[in-house]
């Protein structure tokens, strides 16, 4: 039976990063992925324009991601909020803020592409069209009998197979969650005049509405679409041939980026919250969506994901450092700790949201939102914040400052 | 006569027999070794720490201590065997207990790390030196210490590191590791220690020089009752760590 420090389930952004953050320190790992070989190959579109924060850009450069994602990546240096159709109602620049951009949009198949091209360059061999067909769990190993056959045996499985996450639901983790009712559509969409970096939310009674700053290609410019609707409506839109959703998609977005045409396929995602009500167990670590899954408009589902994949990977590495068993209950639990207010306080924000998006009071909706961005989006708020509450137990893992484990 | 307190003349039956008591529950990390469990990892970062730096190795790597060998003296159930094993160290495990030595040999094997343990103490591998010799949390719990630090330092290589942990005879470590630990917060049965048998670092560094070992260093460690771990300092009122060169 082959024996690997580290098992990682799901070759996703979050599963890429944390093998590659381990990996590169010298764990051994093995990462297993549903998706077939092709798929993984070409990540095809999946319509979503993801924003990234400082911190999480960082982590992808210190992971070796980042160099394949840069021609990719759209830096964010203003953003403009409006309420209903009054005319701004917060402007921030990120000159306010320091020097860096408040963040990157990146489409997240380049993020996948980019987590495939890094795994091969560190001699990880995804097996794809994989998963696990049973578990054992003894007090030494996980053991894990593969679709191929195979049998493995690893000191600690990290669970990085997304919202589902089978592997959670075998351990018998349950999930606290919520369904927002809404849907978001997604789409890129190209047009005449420049975006200048500026993103753009717009908070409608029916929802949220984004519009985010991509790379340009050949074609011209870019910009990524999200899209709030209640769920039925959501679908009737969705329903809509091409021509008619433009024209509506056109009165959303207005004159300002001149005449508007898609540049891609359009999704719809159902939006739901839900939260792991335990992120390890035994030999067992759950990070990003497989251990907390959010509402898109937040834009932190990868940013917290990322920061998982950091974390774990810091404690692991230093657990080896240390000849630590890397699935023990000490290496397991300064990851819990260490992620516990994060999660928690993204949980508590997004509880907020969900009772803030259905008032219609423009004031409340507009506080909340500020908020939400000062903290998404403004690096010192955020910084004091994760500091704070990190104080305790540490500072922010190593890989979100930029420096390596 | 116990048979395991048999084999090693330099440790006392009664002592032997303690451990040997306990030894069922050493990898639970939440069982009764739980004190041992939490003061491992200051413990493994210190040796880490100064081995790197005496063997002129690179810290980064999981394991850099590949190529050299070292002999864990009362390795118990193998809680710091192991993870020196893990850090490239090719290592010899003895205790005087034998239930002990199975234990480790059971769990290294499930864990798929090699080690080669034997039951006894550092009398019976006469012949046979290593790079590094340790021995933590061992010398208070033998009858003679000095003779024991002897023959200690004859399994050690010339240049080689010995690296040992007990608890100083002050009225703080009686407060702390008799009263507190075992009477007060029950961390560990009662009748573990005998505060007598504590040792002084001017001692134990006094029991090296005898045995041709040049202390370098004596650091303390005490627990942050807030934070709920170990940390090194300066201070050597209870436990301590003290690392000494052979001369060559
Ligand atoms: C519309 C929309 C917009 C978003 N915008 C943002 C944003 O702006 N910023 C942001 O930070 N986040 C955003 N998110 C969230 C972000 O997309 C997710 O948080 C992120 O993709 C999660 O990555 P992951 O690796 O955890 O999971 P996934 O990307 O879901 O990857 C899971 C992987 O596991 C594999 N898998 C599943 N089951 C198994 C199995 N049994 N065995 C092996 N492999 C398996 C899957 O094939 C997949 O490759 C958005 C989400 C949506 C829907």
């Amino acid at each position: 039976m082959e024996r690997v420090d580290v098992l990682v389930i799901g070759a996703g952004p979050v599963g890429a990063l944390t093998a590659a953050l381990m990996a590169q320190a010298g764990v051994r790992v093995m990462v297993i992925e549903a998706g077939e070989p092709q798929i993984l190959s070409a990540p095809a579109s999946d319509g979503r324009a993801i924003a990234l924060a400082l911190s999480a850009k960082r982590s992808l450069d210190v992971g070796g991601f980042w160099t394949h994602l840069s021609p990719f990546a759209e830096a964010i240096l203003d953003i403009q909020v409006t309420d209903g159709n009054a005319p701004v109602l917060l402007h921030y620049d990120h000159r306010h803020v320091g020097d860096n951009p408040f963040g990157w949009i990146v489409e997240n198949e380049e993020i996948k592409s980019a987590a495939l091209k890094r795994l091969k360059e560190l001699g990880i061999a995804v097996k794809s069209s994989t998963i696990v067909e049973s578990w054992e769990f003894t007090a030494s190993a996980a053991k894990a009998t593969l679709s191929n056959g195979e049998r493995i045996e690893a000191g600690l499985v990290v669970a990085a197979d997304g919202r589902p996450s089978p592997t959670r639901q075998a351990a018998g983790i349950k999930i606290k969650g919520w369904d927002y009712g809404q849907s978001a559509i997604v789409c890129a969409i190209g047009h005449e005049k420049p975006h200048n970096n500026v993103a753009y939310e717009h908070f409608l009674p029916s929802g949220p509405f984004a519009i985010l700053p991509m790379t340009a290609t050949q074609t011209g410019y870019r910009s990524g679409i999200v899209w709030t609707e209640k769920r039925h409506l959501g679908t009737a839109i969705m329903a809509q041939e091409d021509a008619y959703f433009l024209g509506e998609l056109s009165e959303k977005v207005g004159d300002f980026l001149g005449q508007i045409t898609l540049a891609g396929p359009r999704f719809a995602y159902p939006l739901t919250f839900q939260m792991a009500e335990r992120t390890i167990d035994s030999r067992l670590a759950l990070v990003g969506d497989a251990a907390h899954g959010m509402h898109p408009i937040a834009g932190q589902g990868l940013n917290l994901g990322i920061r998982d994949a950091a974390a774990l990977a810091q404690v692991v590495v230093e657990g080896a450092r240390l000849g630590q068993d890397v699935g023990g209950t000490a290496v397991l639990e300064r990851y819990q700790r260490w992620r516990r207010f994060d999660t928690g306080m993204m949980m508590g924000v997004t509880d907020g949201l969900n009772h803030l998006f259905s008032n219609r009071n423009p004031l409340l909706t507009a506080a909340r939102d500020i908020g939400l961005l000062a903290v998404a989006h403004c690096p010192p708020a955020k910084r004091l914040f994760s500091r704070h509450a990190m104080g305790v137990v540490g500072d922010l893992p190593r890989p979100l400052q930029g420096l390596p484990l | 006569m116990d048979d395991t307190a048999s084999i090693s003349s330099t440790s006392s039956a009664e002592e032997v027999a303690r451990f040997t008591a306990m030894a069922e529950s050493w990898w639970n990390p939440d069982g009764k070794f739980k004190p041992l469990h939490k003061f491992n990892p200051v413990r493994l970062a210190y040796m880490r720490r100064v081995l790197c730096r005496h063997f002129n190795r690179d810290a980064t790597p999981i394991a850099p201590f590949t190529g050299l060998s070292l002999l864990d003296i009362g390795c118990g159930g193998g809680l710091l065997s192991e993870p020196l094993a893990r850090m490239g160290f090719a290592v010899t495990g003895i205790d005087a207990g034998e239930r002990n030595v199975s234990i480790a040999q059971t769990h290294a094997q499930q864990s798929g790390i090699a080690i080669d343990y034997r039951a006894g103490g550092p009398e019976t591998l006469s012949g046979e030196t290593f790079d590094v010799v340790i021995s933590m949390e061992v010398i208070e719990h033998v009858p003679a210490p000095e003779s024991f630090i002897a023959q200690a330092a004859q399994r050690l290589k010339p240049g080689g590191v010995f690296i040992g942990a007990t608890m100083n005879r002050t009225a703080k470590a009686y407060a702390l590791a008799v009263v507190g630990a075992e009477y007060v917060l029950g961390w560990l049965p009662k009748g573990t220690h005998d505060w007598k048998k504590f040792v002084k670092p001017s001692e134990f560094a006094g029991y090296l020089r005898h045995a041709n070992i040049e202390t370098s260093e004596i650091v303390g460690a005490s627990y942050n009752l807030v934070a709920g771990d170990w940390v090194e300092t300066q201070n050597l009122d209870v436990n301590y760590m003290i690392l000494g060169v052979k001369a060559v």
